[in-house]
């Protein structure tokens, strides 16, 4: 399949006079094209009144509907027809229609429904952010700092799963999955053969690969990038280092495989590429998906064609340590000691040793230990 | 007696096979229809005698069959749906087993209404000698030129084929039904767009309940207006009730939906009372789905009229007092059930069942369930109530498919209802071990309602 089918909203097949629904979104008008979805059109106006999302992803057909973060309150149908819809809708998967009237923030049985739909989500998650890979870009993270409640009514037993290795490069981490049905939407879209899919049902079901196919498709690798959470990660990578530490540059290189853009995301620590990634845009989705050879086998800067600087969103912790458009806080201390600077005691760098650029972390098999300083 | 129109004839010897059905005035509807009546006619009949589907919810069959699509040169199916899952309800079963050309020549009828050249009939997994019967019959319609090409030198051609399903009460779910007849995983799809537009290979698709289908014979034999006359209000024709529970007489009855549930629950025509002459004291009188009701709303609604075995009377007070008919699947506890226990009962049902696909009923299926399971083994505390009453009102209305909704509301009515009996259990862990709480005052007299002003 070619993937620059899956790109943009392919759904709308507009007939010659292009008439334009007029919808309100907490209040704010839009004019979008039938057949776009609630959600699409709070995109088109963006900002804090855009519905979170968790398992639509607007390059994967058929995705959405699953997770229920987007629930919005239609509050008047259409002009033709003004009733409201009696139930909360899913943003991701109701179209608009002339005239229709959304309530998103601005409706408090929303943000209700909203936080118990996170605590669903984070039910049985493990909360294992601290040795989590994806801590730092997680959007159930961002949910629940965003949408949930401050702690759990939970009081049973999580559930768990054996990690899986699929294949080499791919490690599942069944426990954290919420069941967004992206990856499996994936696989099934962008590879040749279907081997990964869902047993199992209700809080039973998991990802699964057909009896333990190692999953060597050349596009496979991207059911990481599509992934919200830490239940699929990348093995060249795992526990090498934590995304905030490292600085994302854009990079391309003329990839062999046709179906591949060779545009990609270089996660770098000085000239160490750590992993590299999809380009993904402000809602989390990659711009355009990559080959295996890109993610996996490229891990040379010599591979590629540095672009410059990835913009990171401000608001997310992988910005904080990040040169573009930052807002460096005024140290307030310098100002208070009279412009004496403060008494360094010692230097926590340096005490530790790990702050040695001389050792490729990349290259150490597993998670770096404190021998691996000593040397 | 009260009149019967499908189960008329379900005690003749050999009324299975197609000799003895046919010499009994079978297949006459079927010939009625095709020779005299025309597609456009039958769904008229149909839409006239205003006949609700059997499946649970009650939708109108006439104006269900209306929405189907009919764009050019696309086929169009007829869905047979046959998975009776949900926990009460075994109306189908008799049906199937015993008369299965009455489901034959429904389904012949719907079909050549409907525009349909390939009807399936999906059954449950676990009904595994029904397929068998349904078969023979199939086959010997065909014989017989029911089935086949050029029915009847109409220029209508029908097949009808059997598909078992693997165990999943979710596959009763008209779209998870379709995914699975598909050779999918049964997930519910996301609607819209709805089966009428894209159903089955993504063509128009109706699907309806055996009962359903079975009930389109007698409206096309005796007219849509004659078959008014068997109910009452929108509550047209006669209905099968799978009734089970403490009652003297558990069976399968076939109701004219003008009786009272006093009548049905006392009378020796039908359950013939509570078995060992205990009180009542619960009913749910629609599948595990529909509210639970104590006995005095259920005898009574709650503006004191008589309750009667109709949609609407039974859905009377909506679910502050009411419940539901839903697929007829009709409960009956005595003094001694534990509303506790019987509500975990169906948690673990629903979370057993859960297809996993959306957030709210994946995760609060297994969690009331949990919460439940504490409450009745002496673990619970007060707060655990208010829990679990937070918990289904977060899941009702916020899924994909109504198996959400149909979790939530056996909890909700048992704790509206019967909070004091979960108080009870929470109060006295070890004595509730040991006894249940009994009729208390479940069964007395409501205060008179305030006169309307
Ligand atoms: C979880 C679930 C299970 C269901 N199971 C059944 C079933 O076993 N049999 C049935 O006829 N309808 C079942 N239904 C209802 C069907 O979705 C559908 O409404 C019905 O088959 C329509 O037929 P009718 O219009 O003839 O009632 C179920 C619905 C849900 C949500
Ligand atoms: S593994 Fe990730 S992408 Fe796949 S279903 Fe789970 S959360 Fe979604
Ligand atoms: S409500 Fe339950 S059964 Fe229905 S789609 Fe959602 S998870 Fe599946
Ligand atoms: S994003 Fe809409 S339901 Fe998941």
């Amino acid at each position: 399949m070619l993937l620059s089918s899956f790109a943009g909203k392919n759904y709308i097949k507009m007939a010659e006079e292009k008439k334009l629904f007029k919808v309100k979104i907490d209040n704010i008008s839009v004019e979008v094209e039938p057949g776009t979805t609630i959600l699409n059109a709070a995109r088109q106006i963006g900002g804090e009144i855009v519905p979170p999302a968790m398992c639509y992803y607007s390059k994967l057909q058929g995705s959405g509907g699953k997770c229920r973060t987007c629930l919005v309150k239609v509050s008047k149908g259409s002009d033709a027809d003004p009733r409201p819809m009696p139930k909360l809708v899913a943003s991701c998967r109701t179209t608009v229609m002339d005239g229709m009237e959304v309530s998103n923030i601005t409706s408090p049985e929303v943000l209700e429904a909203r936080k118990g739909v996170v605590e669903f989500l984070l039910l049985n998650h493990p909360l294992d952010c601290p040795v989590c890979d994806q801590a730092g870009e997680c959007h159930l993270q961002d949910l629940s700092y965003e949408h949930g409640a401050d702690s759990t009514r939970y009081e049973f037993k999580r559930r768990t799963f054996d990690k899986v290795d699929l294949g080499d490069k791919i490690k599942l981490h069944m426990t954290r999955c919420i069941l967004c049905y992206r990856c499996v939407y994936t696989a099934d879209q962008l590879t040749e053969k279907r081997e990964h899919g869902i047993l199992g049902r209700g809080d039973a079901s998991e990802i699964s690969t057909y009896i333990s196919q190692s999953l060597d498709n050349d596009f496979i690798g991207n059911v990481i990038d599509v992934c919200p959470v830490g239940a699929l990660t990348d093995q060249t990578f795992r526990f090498k280092n934590r995304v905030w530490f490292l600085k994302p540059v854009d990079a391309h290189r003329d990839c062999e495989n046709p179906k591949c853009c060779g545009k990609t995301v270089l996660w770098m620590r000085g000239n160490e590429v750590f992993r590299v990634t999809a380009r993904k845009d402000k809602y989390g989705e990659v711009e355009a998906f990559i080959c295996d050879t890109c993610r996996f086998d490229k891990k040379d800067v010599k591979d590629w064609i540095i672009e410059g600087p990835r913009k990171i969103e401000r608001h997310s912790v992988i910005s904080q340590g990040h040169y573009v458009n930052t807002v460096k806080p005024k140290d307030a201390l310098v100002e208070v000691l009279d412009g004496r600077q403060p008494k360094l005691l010692f230097n926590i760098h340096s005490e530790s040793q790990v702050n040695r650029p001389d050792i490729d972390l990349s290259k150490i098999h597993g998670p770096a230990h404190s021998d691996d300083f000593k040397k | 007696m009260g009149r019967k129109l499908l189960l008329d004839k379900a005690h003749i010897e050999g009324i299975r096979y197609y000799d003895t059905y046919r010499s009994n005035g079978g297949y006459a509807a079927a010939e009625k229809a095709l020779k005299t009546m025309g597609p456009d006619a039958v769904l008229e009949e149909v839409k006239k005698s205003g006949l609700r589907g059997r499946g649970g919810a009650g939708f109108p069959t006439g104006l269900k069959w209306s929405f189907i699509a009919k764009p050019e040169g696309v086929p169009r199916y007829l869905v047979c749906n046959a998975d009776e899952s949900e926990p009460g309800t075994f109306k189908d079963r008799y049906l199937m087993e015993f008369i299965p050309h009455l489901l034959i020549e429904g389904l012949i009828i719907s079909s050549f209404a409907l525009g349909a050249n390939s009807a399936y009939i999906y059954i449950r997994g676990e009904y595994a000698w029904i397929p068998d019967i349904l078969e023979q019959a199939i086959a010997e319609a065909k014989n017989k030129g029911w089935l086949g090409k050029n029915i009847l030198g109409t220029g209508f051609d029908l097949e009808i084929y059997v598909q078992r399903g693997a165990g999943a009460y979710i596959c009763g779910e008209e779209t998870a039904l379709i995914e699975s007849l598909e050779g999918k995983r049964g997930n519910p799809r996301i609607k819209p767009p709805f089966p009428a537009v894209k159903g089955l290979w993504q063509c128009p698709t109706v699907v309806n309940n055996v009962e359903t289908l079975a009930a389109v014979v007698p409206i096309i034999n005796i007219g849509g207006d004659e078959y008014i006359k068997y109910g009452t209000g929108k509550s047209t024709g006669t209905k099968l009730i799978s009734a089970c529970g403490n009652i003297n007489k558990p069976g399968v009855y076939e109701i004219e939906m003008n009786i009272s549930v006093e009548e049905f629950i006392y009378s020796d025509e039908y359950c013939g009372g509570i078995k060992n002459n205990k009180r009542l004291k619960a009913c749910i009188p629609g599948g595990s789905s529909v509210p639970v009701l104590p006995a005095n709303l259920l005898l009574k609604t709650a503006k004191g009229e008589t309750r009667m075995m109709t949609y609407e009377s039974l859905a009377d007070g909506g679910f502050a007092t009411g419940s539901m008919l839903g697929s007829g699947g009709f409960i009956v506890m005595d003094e001694d059930q534990c509303i506790v226990r019987n509500t975990l009962t169906f948690a673990r049902f629903y979370h057993h069942e859960s297809c996993g696909q959306c957030s709210p009923c994946r995760e609060g299926t297994g969690w009331m369930e949990k919460v439940l399971k504490n409450i009745e083994y002496g673990k619970g505390k007060m707060s655990d109530i208010d829990l679990l009453w937070d918990i289904q009102r977060k899941i009702e209305g916020n899924t994909i498919c109504p198996l959400g909704d149909a979790a939530a509301w056996p909890v909700a009515a048992a704790i509206r209802h019967f909070r004091d009996e979960f108080e009870w259990h929470v109060a006295h862990p070890q004595e509730a071990l040991t006894r249940n709480f009994g009729l208390a005052h479940y069964a007395d007299p409501l205060p008179a309602p305030v006169a309307a002003v």
